[in-house]
């Protein structure tokens, strides 16, 4: 039976398939759908895991016990777990080990445009690449075969649009993979010099049989049809060739790495003009000018942002498609905006206030640099806000640490906060970060982490006390507030930034998301207190609305949170009651 | 069956998730091959939201171009016009009678467009305007606008209104089926 699955369900549905018993993964969009649904099935361990990094080793111990094991993260993701992925590809695997990758072109929610075809060469580790959900489960399946017929780590590359696509797939059985036996084996997996200068050999023979087997594999295929043109392409860039092109000659190419030569040249013998097509960086392209094969590629299209079909058309085929009316409306941007009831906004409100640097990291609360709230100053990745505000200060002197915060969400300090904090206190830095404790990952749909104290199938477990962490790594000033509470949080932000040493702050509110947060009701304006100050527009609250010749509440969308109360001084905001009470 | 193409747009959090599962699997139940394809993260935070539908014999890419959409469902009167473009001539074009403003009209640094159904309905012929809200209210729940506005939808397709009720009701939670099948058959009678 056909079922309609994401991308990313269909994933962990081949995980399911073929057996594997432990998933592993550190959640960021357009990937975090596979452990979400890899944590419905009862037969598989899983779990979130602090970062990429711990999530991967936990994997490749998983194999090297003896079990078919995962791990699944986005693009960025595989920087931070890059370490132990480039010694895995050395140590090889036991039980089948299977890495998910998924990339964002377009970066609809990423910081870069990273091409992980790029990292997995680097590191030597095959790559399949699946174009529709049905390919996610079939290549997902193969992969694991092909991760222990070749003792190798296998990435499943994926985009955004495979990812958060449905479409129809043929469900099988669940295999049953017996654990592999686990036996010491030094040579192969303790790698110091002498060990690794042995299996570095094995590295480069296993590639070169990897290429063989990528000429003879049934993932990459030649579709004949009229052969004045031929496309290689793969992924999603491939369902976007075939609209375009419609009956060229097309090489899908399901493994991307390494290519496949052999097939690449018969393919290139048998028709006119090549064109590759492929998102991002040209890696098959660049492949097939090595081979001297004339093929085009980013001279027409580009190497930024997504594809599509009538870009293709316009772009390759010189098609462009008319504009089929005479509206010429200025439109306003709708960006994204942190919701109504937000905990962020109070604190990104005040670090304004102050006119404070504030130093930024990866969460919602990056949403915090937009108008009007215009406070954030800086995001480069995960727990980098930590270690660049000690750098200002270091660099700047102690003057700028006084006008200076780090702020990130309890998620992205676990994830790697922990280690900037620790270089403040022992490189003697004076900085003051504050952890935006809102009790789950808000940005990429609200999973546990150590910090919530509950796991990701919902067991309760041992929870991370920010606190105690803090003040264990030699933090002696940390302070706990509520975001909510406008004048007690100012005066504490207040007398940390002036300390002369190392301080935390802990603004404490749960997610206005989460189903346990209840408000009292929605707020309306007495238009007769209301002096049209607009002091409250600075909140950047989306249920606030300014109508020009008078301010009011969407009831549809205030929470009732009362952050607005606090900053009017006419006490103008009402409660009125409603669907929130 | 012939192909169609169904474009959703609307603001984060309006519900357009479930919107295209319904339609996803009323597509499967006619037998065609389905594509649905979504954004989530950090657009869905009250950004400008586009979910796609496409149904068919075999549907190659998952997302819909400019002048390609069969049929543009519009939860709010902004997002009908950006996305206006992407419609056929011929389209069907539903728009809820709504308005969210977005943050740079809300700190005045933009004006919201003035008049938008009549603009689009100067140069499409095939436009419905629908006060999805208030039909949702009176069905019981605010919540509900997504599924008024598949109602009025499901008026415009050959699929029969039985398939649709089943769909929503094996879609939808159980403590929520009645609200939603109440809500589909107010947008279904308009």
């Amino acid at each position: 039976m056909k079922k309609l699955m994401l991308g990313n369900e269909a994933i962990a549905r081949g995980v399911y398939e073929a057996g594997a018993t432990v998933a592993t993964a550190y959640p960021g969009t357009p990937s975090t759908e596979i452990t979400e649904y890899i944590a419905r099935y009862d037969e598989i361990y899983s779990e979130w895991s602090p970062n990429e990094k711990v999530a991967l080793e936990v994997a490749i111990g998983a194999s090297v016990g003896g079990a078919r094991s995962t791990c699944a993260m986005k693009h960025v993701g595989l920087n931070v777990a890059a370490d132990p992925l480039f010694t895995a590809a050395y140590t090889g695997v036991n039980g089948g080990l299977v890495i998910f990758v998924a990339d964002d072109p377009g970066m609809h929610s990423s910081q870069n445009e990273q091409d992980t075809r790029i990292i997995a060469r680097a590191a030597k580790v095959p790559v399949l690449e699946p174009s529709d959900s049905q390919e996610c489960r079939d290549f997902t399946r193969e992969a694991f075969r092909i991760s222990e017929e070749f003792d190798t780590p296998v990435i499943v590359r994926l985009t955004t649009r495979v990812a958060h696509s449905q479409g129809l797939v043929e469900l099988g059985e669940r295999e049953n993979v017996p654990l592999k036996p686990y036996a010491k084996d030094p040579g192969k997996y303790v790698m110091m010099p002498a060990m690794a200068r042995k299996r570095h050999v094995v590295v480069e023979e296993r590639l070169a049989r990897l290429a063989e087997f990528s000429d003879t594999t049934t993932l990459n295929r030649i579709e004949w049809g009229d052969r004045k043109i031929g496309v290689i392409t793969s992924g999603i860039a491939y369902q976007y060739a075939k609209e375009a092109f419609g009956n060229a000659s097309f090489l899908k190419l399901g493994m991307v790495y390494p290519l496949p030569e052999k097939l690449i040249r018969e393919f290139a013998a048998n028709v006119e003009t090549i064109y590759v097509i492929e998102e991002l960086e040209p890696f098959i392209e660049n492949n097939c000018l090595r081979m001297g094969i004339e093929v085009k590629g980013k001279a027409l299209l580009p190497l930024i942002g997504e594809y599509s079909a009538s870009l293709i058309r316009e772009r390759v085929l010189g098609q462009k498609q008319e504009k089929l009316n005479s509206i010429n409306e200025e439109i306003p941007v709708r960006p994204p905006v942190m919701c109504a009831g937000c905990p962020h906004r109070g604190i990104f409100y005040l670090l304004k206030k102050l006119k404070l640097n504030v130093t930024g990291d990866i969460g919602c609360y990056t949403l915090g640099a937009l108008s009007p709230l215009e406070s954030l100053d800086t995001c480069v990745c995960m727990g980098a806000s930590i270690g660049m505000a000690h750098g200002m200060e270091k660099a700047m002197g102690k003057d700028t640490a006084r006008k200076t915060v780090a702020v990130i969400g309890d998620s992205t300090f676990i994830h790697s906060g922990i280690t900037g904090l620790i270089d403040i206190v022992y490189n003697k830095g004076t900085s003051t970060v504050i952890i935006l404790d809102n009790s789950t990952t808000g940005m990429t749909g609200h999973q546990d982490n150590p910090a919530t104290g509950f796991t990701i199938k919902g067991e309760p477990t041992r929870q991370v006390d920010l606190v105690k962490l803090c003040q264990a790594v030699g933090v002696d000033r940390v302070r706990v507030c509520d975001p909510f509470d406008l004048a007690e949080t100012e005066r504490i932000i207040k007398e940390e930034i002036a300390a002369d040493e190392p301080s935390v702050v802990i603004s404490q509110r749960p997610c206005a998301l989460l189903k346990n947060v209840k408000f009292n009701g929605v707020l309306k304006i007495n238009t007769e207190k209301c002096t049209k100050c607009r002091m409250c527009m600075r909140l950047g609250c989306p249920a606030i609305v300014d109508r020009g010749t008078h301010v009011e509440v969407d009831p549809a969308l205030c929470t009732g949170c009362d952050l607005c109360t606090k900053v009017c001084r006419f006490n103008a905001f009402e409660r009125l009651g409603g669907e929130n009470a | 069956m012939r192909s169609t193409s169904i474009m959703i747009v609307g603001v984060g959090g309006q519900g357009t998730l479930l919107t295209s599962r319904i339609l996803g699997n009323v597509g499967i139940s006619t037998g065609a091959d389905v594509k649905v394809s979504e954004v989530h993260g950090m657009s869905q935070r009250g950004g400008s939201v586009v979910t796609y539908v496409k149904m068919g014999e075999k549907v190659n890419s998952p997302i819909i171009e400019k002048g390609e959409a069969d049929i543009l469902l519009c939860f709010e009167e902004l997002e009908a016009l950006r996305w206006i473009d992407y419609a056929k001539k011929d389209a069907s074009i539903i728009i809820n009678t709504q308005r969210i403003d977005p943050m740079p009209v809300i700190t005045g640094k933009a004006k919201y467009p003035e008049n938008i159904i009549e603009k689009i309905k100067a140069e499409y012929q095939n436009v419905a305007a629908v006060p999805a809200l208030e039909l949702a209210k009176a069905a019981g729940s605010i919540k509900a606008v997504n599924v008024v506005m598949i109602g009025v939808l499901a008026k415009r397709t050959e699929i029969p209104e039985d398939t649709w009720i089943d769909v929503i009701r094996k879609t939808v939670k159980p403590q929520f089926v009645d609200i939603n099948i109440e809500a589909f058959r107010k947008g279904y009678a308009l």
